[in-house]
């Protein structure tokens, strides 16, 4: 029960209160780039998310089995990327043969999730949370890229309907996006008396 | 003219480039996580600067040493392996030297390998220039980088706080906007800069 409960505020917390994209400024720059239209925030959150759930584990279980034991925590970062990197080729390849379609709707989406600061942020932020359980590991990162989805969907649909506001010339694009984030940061500032 | 002198030296429209045309942040829009994340006060912002200047610089030379070796399809791995040997010594540098600066950046030290700047440059100009043009051109988009972190940590720092460096410079007076110092004081503070930039861009001159 003590397990459940803890599982549960983790995830609770990464979803809303510690936001990835709100809280932790990570994975702006899809952010800003993608989050255009709803269905494509949906699949670049989809993606995210598996890749963060794979490589959050995968990362966890080097760190913990591997690097620990034989005190080669120097190569961490090292380690990190090179796992993040192995997991959306793994990804990409399998997605390829097995799921063409979904495959070609990701198109450039799926390599530039490897530079996605969101991936690796969470793999770094899980040591730092000092995460001992592997299957804390898995519900955080699991959490962390559901996270990551609700931030760049709310995003997308505000930007669709923002294309039919006339924005102050200087702040169309980028600005007004940011603008926009910051708002919703205030928003999602108020679930921190939760837990 | 100006296009006259590009033409003639590679190396001060490297500077150039770096510092004004191609501003990485508020032209290109890359590596804003840490303009958002370390934003806070300027003496952070001071340290991500000078740890990504160094990383910038070091990873350029390699590439630019090894680019007639590099293959297309092992290319960005390289690139992110080198860049993740240079973070790991500045994080270790960090920790040993400025223990207290080290906690307050925490893993967005780690995250510079993920910085599209220095993979940008990385790709641009290190992987088909001599080393020397690489090292300017490092420093030039190092400096860049770390003049957008200080110009919104400036801002920051004096309206969330009333302080710049942690000493007063608002009257005591000043009611410290605390939210400037949250993540919405970083997102807006980015937006209205970068509103302004545009402002200038499009203002007639």
């Amino acid at each position: 029960m003590d397990l459940v409960y803890t599982l549960l505020t983790g995830f609770v917390s990464v979803v809303l209160i510690n936001n990835l994209v709100f809280t932790k400024f990570l994975g702006i720059c899809p952010y800003i780039g993608v989050s255009g239209r709803i269905d494509m925030a949906f699949g670049m959150g989809l993606a995210v998310t598996f890749v963060m759930t794979l490589s959050g584990t995968l990362t966890w279980m080097i760190d913990h089995w591997l690097l620990m034991p034989l005190g080669l925590e120097v190569a961490r970062y090292v380690a990190f990327i090179m796992v993040i990197a192995a997991a959306v080729q793994l990804v990409e390849m399998y997605l390829k043969k097995f799921f063409p379609s979904l495959y070609e709707s990701f198109g450039i989406f799926l390599p530039l999730i490897t530079t996605n600061c969101a991936i690796l942020g969470l793999c770094l932020f899980l040591v730092v949370w000092g995460t001992s359980t592997l299957i804390e590991a898995v519900v955080l990162s699991f959490g962390g890229g559901i996270g990551f989805t609700i931030a760049i969907c709310i995003m997308a649909g505000i930007r669709e309907n923002m294309q039919m506001v006339d924005v102050p010339k200087a702040l169309q694009g980028a600005p007004i996006t940011l603008i926009t984030a910051g708002l919703l940061a205030l928003a999602f500032m108020g679930f921190a008396g939760m837990i | 003219m100006a296009a006259t002198l590009e033409r003639q030296n590679p190396y001060s429209e490297a500077v150039v480039t770096g510092l004004w045309r191609e501003i990485p942040v508020f032209r290109m829009l890359l590596g804003t996580c840490p303009i958002l994340a370390v934003t806070a006060a300027v003496k952070p912002a001071l340290t991500m600067g000078l740890c990504v200047i160094f990383v910038l610089v070091c990873s350029n030379i390699m590439v630019s040493l090894m680019r007639k070796g590099l293959r297309p399809h092992v290319r960005i791995l390289l690139f992110t392996l080198t860049i993740a040997t240079f973070v790991t010594i500045a994080d270790l540098f960090l920790r040993a030297y400025q223990p207290r600066m080290s906690e307050v950046l925490g893993p967005y030290v780690p995250l510079i390998i993920v910085n599209c700047v220095i993979i940008w440059r990385a790709e641009a100009r290190a992987s088909n220039s001599g080393v020397l043009l690489s090292i300017v051109d490092g420093l030039a988009m190092g400096l860049g980088f770390t003049i957008a972190l200080c110009v919104l940590a400036t801002i920051r720092e004096i309206l969330g706080t009333g302080k710049l460096f942690e000493i007063q410079i608002l009257p005591t007076a000043f009611p410290a906007w605390a939210a400037m110092g949250m993540p919405v004081g970083a997102f807006l503070t980015f937006g209205f800069v970068l509103g302004f930039i545009n402002y200038l861009k499009k203002k007639p001159a």
